[in-house]
């Protein structure tokens, strides 16, 4: 594989990522990350959430700025609707983390790509959130992501392409598989 | 204390195969065995259990197959047999029943604590497997009781199971082959399928291995591929060596009845959670399978061998049932048994010598291990080329590990 030689161009320094995944396995301890959020309660159902360090390579790291998030619920849930659903976040870490991997993938396999765009959606009965129905669950029942790609690339390997980034995802692993979650008082 | 210039641990075909190297060489070895001739052949498979290698394929060095079924597949017992008739052949020098208890480094070599006798070796090869010990997640403690759980090296056959459910975990080779035999036996099998390798038993009229070996693509050095760590952790393929072939890929094993769930995540208050990624693992197994039979399509091309064989053809995608439950409650009753077939360890404990990763797994540079000269290892998954994972691999590996042996005698005498 050559990369430095190829003329695809996707935006993704995957000399880095390579070059991450192999100083890493020799250092494992630089692998841990902490990601981090805070949240402060506004009002009813309406928070903000920020998003400014995390540590990982061994040390505190800043983001360039920091990122703020209102969640809220819509008025037809007798709600103001000053941000997005919790659950609606979770539809763009999904498609977000898929579409960071798609276009990080392409460019390893010298895919250029013209355009990337997901539709997600997240099937819910909110009796399960409600209580009134003890046998639906809370959250989504499936979560669908569509991808259109415009690439010079077959069809077999825009596939190839998609499922790799399911593969490597984060976020794809969150929602598909049990994590511990340890919620206390401070 | 007993003088060898090298010694053997392992009984198996890759530490008789190293024996013939060695005697071939004319360097004095012995060839230390805990139990038997193909220990592990003998009491650690289940009886039904075939090679998935054709046996035309199951050659050993100077010993092609000689039989008159070379499109069968050997049972574990014939091949036991077969490697005891080997071991007579070549001579190999074998001490059975002799468990070696400890290696450690030693002037000049190696000391080897087998049984109640220590030996001396200027070099030791580990030819001891790379399946001694069945890997079982960390979830296993949280199956509610009561419950049958056990691993392959245990299984018998379906009649030593309770009736009732079975969830088998993992869809290798091991995985898929007990599930269609655990539900003929009218216990209703759940299979949770992770990452798994799917390839069709025959393709174009070729046994499967044909194509492997034809293409190439056994042939493939372990410093030549892009991710050696994933190529030595790929689950064996989801085949049985049976005559007349039959598949028992998941789609056969939906067909026989069996329900496919996802990768087992977590049990929480007895109910296990299943992963919903299991629609993404049938289809990377279904590209990649489709990956590699296009890539015998051009092979046959290339080699003006496509005319000969049957058309190009291609297997139904994995049919994931859309409503494959993500948990399934262990307390109803309706599992019996849970069968961990989820992947297998070497077993070095008695290599006293600090030759690790942080994973404990030793590191060495195709058989080679770094940091203790003398010291080999054989019998690994892609220890040099992907055929090293197959019985017939042992042939290339012991040649080459054999010459490198051979001339680090010649230099540390110099």
């Amino acid at each position: 594989m050559t990369i430095t030689d190829s003329p695809v161009n996707n935006g993704v320094n995957v000399e880095a990522l390579l070059g991450a995944r192999e100083a890493l396995s020799a250092a494992p301890e630089a692998a841990d990350f902490t990601w981090r959020a805070s949240c402060t309660w506004r009002n009813g159902t309406h928070s903000r959430s920020t998003v400014t360090s995390f540590s990982g390579l061994g040390a505190e790291q800043q983001h360039r700025v920091t990122y703020e998030f209102d969640v809220d619920h819509p008025e037809c849930f007798a709600s103001e609707d000053n941000g997005a659903t919790p659950v609606e976040y979770v539809l763009v870490g999904l498609a977000g983390c898929l579409t960071a991997g798609v276009a990080a993938v392409a460019q390893m396999r010298g895919i250029q790509l013209r355009s990337v765009t997901a539709a997600i959606e997240g099937q819910m009965n909110v009796l399960g959130i409600l209580g009134a129905d003890p046998d639906i669950r809370n959250g989504f029942e499936a979560v669908t992501v569509r991808f259109a790609i415009d690439a010079d690339a077959s069809r077999e390997d825009l596939e190839a392409l998609i499922a790799q980034s399911q593969k490597r995802s984060a976020v794809f692993d969150v929602v598909a598989n049990p994590t511990k979650i340890l919620v206390e008082l401070a | 204390m007993m003088q060898t210039t090298a010694v053997v641990i392992g009984a198996g075909h890759a530490g008789l195969a190293m024996s013939r190297r060695l005697t071939d060489r004319s360097i004095d070895h012995v060839v230390l065995e805990r139990g038997e001739v193909a220990n592990s052949w003998r009491t650690q498979r289940w009886p039904s259990l075939r090679l998935l290698t054709p046996n035309w394929q199951t050659r050993l060095p100077g010993h092609p197959y000689a039989g008159d079924d070379p499109d069968g597949f050997m049972p574990a017992a014939d091949l036991a047999a077969a490697l005891t008739g080997y071991a007579r052949r070549i001579g190999a020098p074998v001490r059975a029943a002799t468990t070696v208890h400890a290696v450690r480094a030693a002037p000049h070599g190696y000391q080897i604590q087998a049984g109640d006798d220590l030996l001396h070796a200027r070099a030791v090869v580990a030819a001891t497997g790379a399946c001694n010990q069945p890997v079982i997640p960390e979830v296993a403690a949280a199956v509610p009781p009561p419950m049958t759980t056990l691993t392959p090296p245990a299984y018998r056959n379906p009649g030593q199971l309770p009736d009732g459910g079975v969830l088998i975990v993992g869809a290798s080779a091991t995985g898929v082959q007990l599930a269609a035999e655990i539900h003929r036996s009218g216990r209703p099998v759940t299979l949770a399928a992770g990452e798994h390798v799917r390839l069709p038993r025959t393709y174009r009229g070729r046994d499967i291995f044909w194509w492997l070996e034809a293409t190439g693509l056994l042939a493939e050095r372990y410093d030549q591929i892009d991710d050696l760590t994933r190529a030595r952790h790929l689950p064996s393929p989801q085949l049985t060596g049976t005559t007349p072939a039959t598949m028992t890929d998941l789609n056969s094993l939906i067909a026989q009845g069996i329900r496919i769930v996802g990768r087992l995540g977590r049990i929480t208050d007895g109910v296990a959670q299943f992963s919903g990624s299991l629609a993404n693992t049938c289809a990377l197994a279904d590209l990649k399978m489709n990956r590699f039979l296009t890539r015998a399509d051009e092979w046959a091309t290339a080699s003006g061998l496509n005319d000969e064989l049957p058309p190009p053809h291609r297997c139904a995608p994995t049919h994931v049932d859309p409503r494959a439950p993500l948990e399934l409650d262990l307390t109803s009753g309706e599992i019996t048994t849970v069968l961990w077939a989820t992947g297998f360890r070497p077993d070095h404990s008695w290599l006293d010598i600090p030759v690790r990763d942080r994973k404990g797994r030793i590191r060495h540079d195709g058989g080679v291990v770094t940091g203790a000269p003398g010291l080999y290892v054989l019998g690994l998954p892609v220890l040099r080329t992907r055929a090293s994972t197959y019985i017939h691999g042992a042939a290339g590996d012991t040649h080459a590990v054999a010459r490198h042996l051979h001339s680090y005698l010649g230099a540390a005498r110099r």
